[in-house]
């Protein structure tokens, strides 16, 4: 188990270095001088030096690089260009909107996605199977923003029961909660439709299988043998796409977040690049990378708990 | 009286999977039903454990002390299964939960139904897997760390956890070694004696019940044709089926081929190592699949290569088909030095058939293209005579091109992936385990086939088995593979009749033989 462990941290470290390199390398090295990139054509001599020293573009790559990567790990993720602060601080606040948005959403998703799929799969073939089939191809294909303004509208608007938009910031927990309960839901839907399916599908292979059968001759009730049973072995796949879907959901919430105008980490790197802000963009992709494979080394921990296999000593 | 099964019939729609089934099993007694695959062996056990597809319906009586099995509902059904009538299945790999301990698997049957609590059931479940011989695996382990003979032994002692009146055993040993299997049959005959329960056994292999069975029900599409005591049964084979199944099962086709004395295949102190498995941050010893083996097979030869799983056979196959390197050692292949890099041309000599045609075929191609893939080798399109040909060499008809390989059975099919291999006109024949999942009618005539084939076209066949009936009916020459080398070599008939090597003694002695009471 531990041996496991260690080789799958190993081979993320790895995975995060190589990430740093791509994302500095895009950024600081192929479009040209980051400095007149960043403030546009109409730019004088004097502002680009200045934006250059600014920057600390003087030394060489690898010192830049090394320098870029000591000061994350110090915390310092340098200074954005636009808004004069530090992007530690932008990062710092936008991530207490985006972070519990998205272990909302991914929460609300689970909570509907296993009992929807397990219902469809138990179902097979029938009427109930059916409905749901339908109901979550409906959750893929309607785009999450048009879902979001019929929310706005139903419970915003017309039944006043939520607020259409806002963050009240967290010194009030209670409003603050209420304002992220509707972006959860437009953002959880089309995810638990796609998990539900998931789940479907991955139970319906498990029921096929031949110890599903020899438990039922040991006089497991179907109920039983999916609970003991299936359900543990169904869950490899589903834990795979849970934690595509929180990676997703930390960064993809853009289009809800201008939605309901909540200050979360997507706006900040749509803002970021709109604005040529690359120390930005830098920034919070790295993040990003960052927060897509701890969450990658818990789905592994996680498969680990599930599948004795992978736990060889 | 114990068991008593009365006009039981089971339909799916308007189409009958058993018409009239009717048999009694009395108690501490074997009960052998054998019939080929799809004759409905298989539902008449999940009708008595009421676990048929739900889409079947069963009609007439199946009744255990006088309770009818069919008219309980799902709840009661519950409580009788594992309790009364337990059963064990063909597959010990995939018959467990992968992901729970083998001592939770066998606890399960006692805690479901109510007869021990958690702890007491984990006593019992010790104790039971004592009993099957598992007393030095520890109830923590998981079916993965298992061989396929422990796993089946975690499923009987599993089944009987609860002393069951009836233990229903579908091909048990099927899927197993001839040692190992051996070793099942007789613990399932202890325990029949010991817990006083009757075991039904089902089978495709005569001479497993020959063996075993006090009373046999001959099965054929659905229907009992014959039963009785087996002695009389083997005897009189009263019914023209019971007649046809005995003649298949001892059918010795007839090898008019003859051999010329020059080596067709050569391999010489051949070496395949694998990396040992890692311990921490090294790894362990090399494992020594393949050590040191050399032989020959001459043109026209038939050769047998048998030993049980884990032997080398697999790794041999594979360096002979040029698909793995060598550690050290050399093979030549019609003069030609086989490697995984040797020539596309060269390859064409020799053409393989495995085990299970359906999985070595693309199932969205159709059979002309099938069976001219080897072309590829040639570097030349096949004419559609070479097709109608090759067909026609496997008495398919040349129609049978158009066709998709789930159209056909699996006999047809195996006679497609001869037809494929046959193609390239090779002169070696590599069969790995190519009749082993064929019923015994379909096995007689395949045997009959290559037998001819090998006449027509002077091919050399190199024939790996664990069968060893088969090997005997179609080989010229035996090689015994155990641990990576061969223990002993001969002409197939020697071998046979006066084994030299403890092992192939151990190997012929277990295997369940045919004999005929006068």
């Amino acid at each position: 188990m531990l041996r496991y462990l260690l080789i799958r941290a190993l081979s993320l470290s790895l995975s995060l270095v190589v990430a740093s390199i791509v994302i500095f390398a895009v950024i600081e090295v192929i479009p040209g001088d980051p400095a007149a990139f960043m403030l546009g054509l109409n730019a004088t001599e004097d502002a680009i030096a200045n934006l250059r020293a600014e920057l600390g573009l003087g030394g060489s790559l690898v010192e830049r690089y090394v320098s870029w990567i000591t000061g994350m790990l110090q915390g310092d993720f340098g200074t954005s260009y636009t808004y004069r602060v530090p992007v530690g601080e932008l990062i710092a606040d936008r991530i207490w909107v985006s972070l519990p948005l998205a272990i909302f959403a991914l929460i609300l998703s689970t909570l509907i996605a296993i009992p929807v799929g397990i219902i469809a799969a138990t179902n097979r073939g029938n009427g109930g199977d059916f409905a749901i089939m339908g109901l979550t191809q409906l959750g893929i294909a309607v785009p999450n923003f048009w879902f979001a303004m019929l929310l706005v509208l139903l419970f915003a608007v017309t039944l006043s029961w939520f607020s259409a938009g806002g963050f009240p910031g967290w010194d009030n927990p209670g409003p603050a909660l209420k304002s992220l309960v509707l972006p959860a839901i437009a953002l959880a839907l089309p995810q638990a439709s796609i998990l539900a399916r998931v789940m479907r599908s991955a139970l319906i292979e498990t029921l096929d299988q031949d110890y599903i059968r020899t438990a039922r001759a040991r006089g497991l009730s179907r109920g039983e043998t999916i609970r003991r049973h299936a359900l543990r072995n169904a869950l490899i796949p589903v834990l795979t796409i849970i934690g595509l879907q929180f990676s997703f959901l930390l960064a993809g919430a853009i289009i809800i977040e201008n939605v309901f105008f909540l200050p979360g980490l997507g706006r900040l790197v749509f803002q970021g690049i709109t604005q040529r802000d690359l120390v930005v963009v830098e920034s919070v992709t790295m993040l990003l990378v960052f927060a897509v494979i701890v969450v990658t080394f818990l789905v592994d921990i996680a498969y680990a708990i599930v599948d004795p296999r992978l736990r060889r000593k | 009286m114990m068991i008593d099964v009365e006009s039981l019939s089971v339909r799916i729609r308007a189409f009958d999977i058993l018409r009239n089934v009717s048999l009694t099993i009395r108690e501490g007694e074997i009960f052998g039903l054998v019939g080929e695959s799809g004759s409905g062996k298989s539902m008449t056990a999940l009708a008595l454990m009421g676990l048929l597809p739900r889409v079947m319906e069963a009609s007439g009586a199946a009744r255990l002390d006088g309770i009818d099995l069919l008219s309980l509902g799902e709840y009661d059904l519950c409580a009788l299964r594992g309790n009364d009538i337990s059963m064990i299945f063909q597959e010990p790999m995939t018959a467990l939960n992968p992901v729970q301990t083998i001592g939770d698997q066998v606890a399960e049957v006692l805690t479901i139904h109510g007869k021990a609590d958690a702890n007491a059931a984990r006593k019992i479940a010790r104790d039971r897997l004592d009993r099957v011989g598992l007393s030095h695996i520890g109830l923590d382990r998981y079916p993965h760390e298992l061989s396929g003979g422990q796993r089946q032994r975690v499923c009987i002692a599993a089944a009987i956890a609860l002393h069951p009146r009836l233990l229903i055993a579908d091909e048990p040993t099927t899927a197993l070694d001839v040692t190992t299997q051996a070793q099942i049959l007789d613990l399932l005959k202890d325990l029949v004696a010991e817990e006083n329960m009757s075991l039904l056994l089902i089978t495709h292999d005569l001479a497993v019940v020959s063996d075993m069975a006090d009373r046999i029900a001959v099965m054929e599409k659905g229907v009992i044709v014959e039963q009785g005591d087996t002695a009389q049964v083997l005897r009189d084979q009263a019914h023209p089926y019971t007649r046809k199944l005995f003649a298949a099962s001892a059918h010795q086709p007839d090898r008019t081929a003859t051999m010329i004395d020059d080596a067709i295949l050569r391999i010489e102190d051949v070496h395949r190592h694998y990396p040992g498995a890692r311990e921490g941050f090294h790894r362990g010893p090399p494992v020594r699949a393949v050590n040191g083996v050399s032989f020959a097979i001459q043109r026209g030869e038939s050769l047998g290569l048998v030993g049980e799983s884990g032997c080398g056979k697999s790794t041999l196959t594979r360096t002979i088909l040029g698909l793995d390197p060598l550690t050290s050692g050399q093979i030549t292949l019609n003069g030609n030095p086989v490697s995984p890099t040797m020539p596309r041309a060269h390859r064409a000599d020799m053409q393989v058939v495995f085990q299970d045609p359906y999985g070595s075929f693309n199932p969205r191609w159709r059979v002309d293209r099938i069976i001219a893939e080897p072309f590829h080798l040639l570097g030349r399109k096949p004419a559609p005579s070479d097709i109608a040909e090759a067909l026609e060499a496997v008495r398919l008809s040349p129609e049978d091109a158009f066709k998709y390989p789930h159209e056909f059975s699996g006999g047809q099919r195996q006679r497609i992936a001869i037809a494929r291999a046959l193609i390239t006109r090779p002169k070696l024949l590599v069969l790995d385990e190519a009749v082993s999942a064929l019923d015994v009618s379909v096995r007689a005539r395949i045997l009959d086939l290559l037998a001819e084939l090998q006449d027509q076209f002077g091919l050399s066949y190199l024939f790996i088995s664990h069968d060893l009936t088969v090997v005997r009916a179609i080989t010229d020459r035996v090689l015994v593979m155990q641990a990576g080398e061969i223990v002993e070599e001969g002409q197939t008939e020697q071998v046979f009749t006066a084994p030299n090597h403890p092992y192939t003694r151990t190997l012929l002695e277990s295997a369940p033989t045919l004999e005929i009471p006068a």
